[in-house]
């Protein structure tokens, strides 16, 4: 196998990765919501339009320190 | 004392916001000056001869680049930072003496490196590498400088109340991270001083004045990876972080697609990258490298219009606040400018357009669509909204704005259409020949068809530096004679005097 072949396949899988990736992503932003422990992202906007600083954050950080 | 409510605390976003005003008038007024030097030469000599070293267009070009860039643009980013940072984390500068300390030695640092940058430019010490003219030793202040803000930045973060990090903040995070990296590299240097010659002589060269550590080919490739990723990492990622907050905060809309957002940060970070290479398509590069440039600065298009149009339709069933709020039409533009600029961007990055637009003022008119209507606006519309709740004051002036607007708008307008005509002509002039192949144009036949445009641009950037002024009048306005707003007055939409 020459230079130009091993290039060739490592070229291919490679876009291949990234596509998959891509994907998966895209997968795992939405699936989030749907699981129990899941979160839903758009929530986040919350954290500028509620930003002032006596107001609930969105997640907390003292909560998780509870747990 | 003991018992005050907790508040943000705002002293180095203003002391930022000041910079901000200050550099922003210094860099495009000369730009402005250096604009009009191209179309009449004669005011390179305006102030005599004797001065004239001082203030020609080689001399002054890159005082205005890097005061835009590094003066205007790194000072408005850093004073977003200092407030939305803050806000989005839900935690105040003033509980940590530390990070208070810190931000204002940033900032006194800052004020240094800027003052000896100015001056050792003005005097003519610079590397010759565009972007990068700075010397070593301000280079370092720079580091410095640099890691002091990334201290404050994970300073903040590591003792916030919110646990997740607002999409802005990954934005800031990126420009942070993104910057040190290329800064770094492409900034590699040797004291000439330090060199040998082949003769075997040392000691012959000057301590304030060094080369790159790249040589040829390898330095161009890296101060074109630089170059492009400066745009990315100062004009793009930072300014898309304040347009995620400035924008939902005034309108008092959710982000239309938060999803959209974080998908367009990690498209952003992985595709921007490589895209350098488009600067250098025709030359001793690779022919790979060329084509790698070319392809992902298309791909491009697909993460800055993700942000692009998120952002439009955060204003979805709203568009009336575009029609009421000057401070929504500056956010709104520059989204517009941002969606028109990448993808005019990628356009000329396409081997056979660059053909004719490499070396012409059409790229001249790209950078500049990109950063008055998108990169200004932006910065503008942020310390509009800022002004209100830091000094809490309302805004001096809502019809000034509204003016400054539509006078900035057509300076822009004026600029990009008057460089898009004289690039392309340039671009055609160039390249003209006839049937055995003898150019049909010397250079100086252009020169002389370009002056029109030159004169408009010139005019253009003008009306932009007079908007400029009412913004900083403005803002001084809003400081000092604005109405006092109560706390229950700064929800969303910032107030505004008539």
């Amino acid at each position: 196998m020459d230079i130009a072949e091993i290039q060739g396949y490592a070229y291919f899988f490679l876009t291949m990765f990234l596509a998959i990736s891509l994907y998966a992503y895209i997968y795992h932003l939405y699936k989030n919501k749907k699981d129990a422990t899941g979160v839903d992202y758009e929530e986040y906007s919350n954290m500028a339009l509620n930003d002032d600083i006596d107001t609930t954050p969105v997640k907390s950080v003292s909560d998780e320190k509870e747990k | 004392m003991e018992n005050r409510p907790l508040e943000y605390d705002y002293t180095v976003a203003k002391m930022f916001m000041l910079t901000t005003i200050l550099l922003g008038i210094v860099g495009m007024s000369i730009g402005v000056f250096i604009a009009f030097e191209l179309a009449f030469p004669g005011l390179n000599t305006v102030f005599g001869e004797g001065l004239a070293e001082y203030t020609n267009f080689s001399r002054l070009r890159p005082l205005h680049t890097d005061a835009v860039a590094y003066g205007f643009t790194i000072s408005g980013i850093f004073a977003t930072w200092f407030y939305v940072g803050q806000r989005v984390l839900k935690v105040s500068m003033a509980e940590s003496k530390f990070l208070m300390f810190v931000g204002k030695l940033q900032f006194w640092l800052y004020v240094v490196g800027v003052a000896a940058a100015v001056v050792s430019l003005f005097l003519g010490y610079s590397t010759s590498k565009e972007y990068a003219e700075f010397e070593w030793p301000i280079d370092i202040a720079i580091v410095v400088i640099w890691v002091l803000w990334g201290v404050s930045i994970f300073g903040l973060i590591g003792i916030r109340r919110e646990k997740s990090l607002y999409i802005s903040v990954w934005y800031y995070i990126a420009a942070f991270l993104g910057v040190a990296m290329l800064y770094l590299f492409n900034n590699m240097e040797v004291p000439t001083m330090l060199a040998t010659s082949p003769a075997g002589e040392s000691a012959i060269g000057d301590w304030l004045h060094s080369v790159s550590m790249y040589a040829g080919t390898n330095d161009a490739l890296v101060q074109w990876w630089f170059g492009h990723n400066a745009v990315a990492f100062l004009f793009t990622v930072p300014i898309i972080a304040m347009i995620y907050y400035f924008l939902p905060k005034e309108s008092g809309q959710a982000i239309y697609s938060y999803k959209l957002s974080l998908l367009s940060f990690w498209g952003l970070m992985f595709v921007y990258l490589w895209a350098g290479g488009h600067h250098l398509l025709y030359s001793t590069v690779p022919d790979w490298m060329q084509t790698m440039g070319s392809i992902f600065s298309v791909i491009l298009i697909l993460p800055s219009w993700g942000s692009a149009i998120n952002m439009l339709l955060t204003m979805k069933g709203e568009w009336q606040q575009v029609a009421a709020s000057p401070l929504i039409k500056f956010m709104v533009l520059g989204s517009t400018f941002y969606m028109f600029s990448t993808l005019e961007g990628p356009i000329q990055a396409i081997k056979s357009v660059n053909a004719i637009a490499h070396f012409t003022d059409w790229i001249v008119g790209h950078v500049h669509d990109g950063v008055l209507g998108w990169v200004g606006f932006m910065i503008m519309a942020a310390l509009y909204h800022m002004s209100p709740r830091v000094f809490k004051r309302e805004i001096y002036s809502k019809s000034l704005m509204a003016a400054q607007f539509w006078i900035q708008t057509l300076g822009v307008v004026l600029y990009f259409t008057s460089m898009w005509i004289a690039g392309i002509t340039q671009g055609m002039m160039w390249r003209a020949h006839d049937e055995f192949g003898n150019l049909a144009y010397s250079f100086i036949d252009t020169v002389t068809v370009l002056h029109p445009y030159y004169a408009i641009r010139g005019v253009g950037g003008l009306l932009y530096l007079v908007g400029f002024f009412m913004f900083a009048y403005n803002i001084y306005k809003t400081m000092t004679a604005g109405r006092a707003v109560e706390e229950s007055e700064l929800a969303n939409k910032s107030p505004m005097g008539a």
